[in-house]
């Protein structure tokens, strides 16, 4: 089986233009590969640039150097230098991500805000709907909070519903930024297994995940990040 | 040809404008008919009436009447009200014409918001008094717009205004000025004519010219030309209809117009053809509230 | 996605004299894409926006647009007449304030039927299905078709604006400000609105705005002007999370938090 993703020295600083043009380097030299079917867990202190890194791969951080090679639609795509369209078709067909906040949209309901990615890859709206039922209430999300926009919720219920976004779709890549943070054990355990789920699939996933107990049970590698450091870091 | 008086002092160019007005008007009147439907730009005058008076139909009047014409001058129907009458004096003292209050003799109709019952004939010359020759006006106030959705034929502003007719009485109200569309290409207003008229104006043996003068635009339709009143498929252009007939001369499918006789609610409808309606009380015709209805009944 | 954009603008620049409207802007929009033009007021986004909208002829460069049938036509070498068909039918312009793009004078439904009647449609009642189908979709009430929009609500009138565009199935909209002057709330509930016909109709959108959060919410793409230049385009999330031109990491970063 291919390789899903693959990241070559990759280079990522920020420039600060207004304080002086400074340059505030983040990694360098980042290389790893994702497996089919594996989750790697990017390892390493706060502000060594796990998110960062995910970020670049899910393509809203620009990136200086390097490549991310993508396996989309069958060929690589340089995810570090694909134009804006390249980029939403690949979020929409083989990146998934779930992220640590919920961007709430005025009006749109919880169900639908998880049935959205699926929808967009053209399944039929109910279904898309029933699908997200499906895992709120594997994640024991109370349904009366279904159809009321979640821009109310608590932040594990909105945690949950973005759970339930990134993992409606079978995307072959999944990007997990801290998906467990403010969760309790018993919707841990859910996710914990709702992961497992994904590598049987064959899914590559990437996530951080600050809980030991939640790393330990789902990480098949870890990348720790700190190699990455930039050597130009004070 | 300049009309001098006995002691010698110049007055009037024949039809009261100098010739060069009158090429100038014609010139606009050949425009006008050579693009039916077209409003062609005049440099109108200054009339001895006011604007609203006929000033335009006047003009065009002048322009093209000679010595032998028959004029036959009419206000909404009528040969004998105000505005008729001295519009025919005045052409009778300024061109020196013969005049006439019958359809069938005039060479000449000028009119102001009437077409005569009497079917006109070829080589007879319908004038209009035109107060507003835009009839996409009201809902597109800027002129340059007008003249640009003119240019492209872009029409579908006119159904708006029928649309908004439907949606407010449930039929389309407008009974006056309807707008109709001219050879399959202009729009244009018929002047305020009841719609009653529109029919008339198509295919007419007659050559219709409209003047607006204080609007300064001439137009016309030619002789046999297409002229087909805007409607919907679900809501399609209809004349008014009358219940009863003429109270003075029983005629039937024509147009009356409604005359208040007392202050308990008395009425009766009669021609809005004057002319029309004396010519069938002379043929021995009798409505039911005529004079002498009673010995003339059968 | 097609593989052929609907938009190509190349090199459009639009000089006043000497100052600067915009300079030297290229950029393809494809179908199903909406791209945000951001910046401050005089930055040349509107300007920019009536370029490539026709309504404006800008002193160089090419706009063509992919006509129906596949062909891609240059804007500003059509006659008057198919331009102005094309606006009223494949296209839609949305103004900042309501009353430059309805006819306030005239009822909403016939605002909405106006242009179904322009392209020839004659069945009375059909129009007014039409329009009645389109209020809804836009959440006004059925029973103020025959009102007018002097009679509705800044927000309302916005929405009937939408609606009397959308009509004839348009496959690209240019919006200017659509959310500006609406009270916060209002706004949210158009954004919202508008977000989903986007979405439905599978549109191809420019919206200008200084807003950085209606870019967000409704744009795929971002282009980021100063000076009547562009500064910086990209991936929208990527714009607002990666800022890189030091404008728009001043642009950002001035956003008021609440």
């Amino acid at each position: 089986m291919p390789t899903p993703v693959v990241v070559s020295d990759v280079a990522k600083n920020f420039t600060m233009h207004l304080r002086g043009g400074i340059v505030i380097p983040v990694v360098e030299h980042v290389d790893f590969s994702l497996k089919a079917g594996q989750c790697a867990v990017l390892g390493g202190p706060s502000g060594a640039g796990k998110s960062s890194i995910l970020k670049m791969l899910y393509g809203n951080y620009g990136v200086e150097k390097g490549q991310i090679l993508v396996r989309h639609n069958g060929d690589y795509v340089d995810l570090a230098s694909a134009d804006p369209r390249t980029v939403i078709a690949i979020r929409r067909d083989t990146i998934g991500y779930v992220s640590q906040f919920l961007r709430v949209v005025p009006r749109v309901s919880a169900l639908d805000v998880a049935a959205e990615p699926l929808a967009q890859r053209g399944a039929d709206p109910d279904k898309a709907r029933a699908r997200a039922a499906e895992l709120f209430s594997r994640l024991n999300l109370p349904e009366t909070l279904w159809n009321l926009p979640p821009a109310t919720f608590s932040g594990g219920e909105q945690q949950r519903v973005n759970i339930a976004r990134g993992f409606i779709t079978d995307h072959p890549v999944l990007l997990l930024d801290e998906p467990t943070a403010s969760l309790d054990a018993k919707n841990r355990a859910v996710v914990i297994e709702m992961i497992a789920e994904k590598k049987k699939a064959g899914v590559a996933l990437l996530g951080i995940f600050h809980d030991q107990d939640v790393r330990d049970e789902v990480a098949d590698a870890i990348i720790d990040v700190t190699r990455f450091a930039s050597s130009k870091a004070a | 040809m300049t009309i001098g008086t006995d002691d010698g002092l110049a007055t009037y160019n024949f039809a009261y404008l100098d010739e060069q007005t009158k090429r100038m008007i014609r010139r606009a009147i050949l425009k006008g008919i050579a693009i039916p439907g077209y409003q062609v730009p005049f440099a109108s005058r200054e009339m001895p009436m006011p604007y609203g008076w006929g000033t335009g139909g006047v003009q065009v009047t002048a322009s093209i009447i000679g010595p032998d014409d028959v004029l036959k001058v009419i206000d909404q129907g009528a040969d004998d009200t105000t505005n008729a009458v001295s519009i025919r004096a005045f052409f009778a003292k300024v061109a020196d014409v013969e005049t006439t209050t019958e359809t069938a003799k005039a060479s000449i109709i000028q009119t102001r918001h009437r077409i005569p019952e009497e079917k006109l004939k070829d080589g007879q010359i319908l004038v209009y008094q035109v107060p507003i020759p835009e009839p996409l006006r009201f809902l597109e106030p800027r002129e340059t717009e007008t003249r640009k959705m003119h240019a492209l034929a872009e029409y579908g502003l006119m159904h708006v205004k029928l649309y908004e007719d439907i949606a407010k009485n449930g039929h389309i109200a407008t009974t006056y000025a309807y707008p109709v569309k001219v050879e399959d290409r202009y729009v244009m207003d018929p002047s305020p004519t009841p719609k009653f008229d529109n029919p008339k104006m198509h295919m007419s043996d007659a050559l219709q010219l409209f003047g607006a003068g204080r609007e300064k635009r001439i137009y016309a339709v030619p002789p046999h030309t297409k002229v087909v009143s805007l409607d919907f498929e679900d809501y399609p252009f209809e004349i008014q209809t009358f219940e009863e007939p003429c109270a003075m001369c029983g005629a039937q499918g024509v147009y009356l117009d409604e005359v208040i006789l007392d202050d308990r609610g008395g009425r009766m409808f009669v021609c809005s053809d004057t002319d029309y309606c004396e010519k069938r009380r002379e043929d021995g015709h009798r409505g039911h509230l005529a004079g002498d209805a009673m010995e003339a009944a059968e | 996605m097609s593989d052929q954009p609907l938009l190509r603008v190349s090199g459009v620049s639009k000089f006043y004299g000497n100052r600067i409207g915009c300079k030297d802007v290229s950029f393809d929009l494809w179908p199903g894409e909406v791209l945000a033009i951001v910046g401050e007021s005089g930055s040349g986004k509107t300007t920019l926006l009536n370029c490539i909208s026709t309504r404006l002829m800008p002193t160089a460069g090419t706009v063509s647009y992919r006509m129906r049938d596949g062909q891609f036509r240059d804007l500003y070498r059509m006659g008057e007449a198919e331009r102005r068909f094309l606006m009223r039918t494949d296209w839609g312009f949305v103004h900042q304030n309501p009353a430059d793009g309805l006819r306030m004078s005239v009822s909403a439904g016939a605002n909405v039927g106006e242009r179904l009647m322009a392209v020839g449609e004659r069945h009375y009642g059909n129009i007014r299905e039409t329009a009645t189908d389109w209020l809804g979709r836009v959440e006004i009430d059925a029973d103020r078709i025959d009102d007018q929009p002097r009679a509705f609500s800044g927000g309302m009138r916005q929405r009937l604006q939408i609606a009397r565009n959308l009509v004839t199935g348009p496959r690209l909209v240019f919006m200017d400000e659509p959310t500006g002057g609406l009270d916060v709330s209002v706004q949210a509930r158009l954004l919202d609105l508008l977000r989903g016909l986007v979405n439905d109709l599978g549109l191809a959108v420019v919206v200008v705005t200084h807003d950085l959060a209606v870019a967000r919410l409704l744009s795929h793409r971002m282009m980021v002007m100063k000076d009547g230049a562009v500064v910086e385009t990209g991936l929208t999330d990527r714009v607002l999370d990666d800022p890189r031109a030091p404008y728009t990491q001043l642009l950002v970063s001035s956003i008021l938090q609440v």
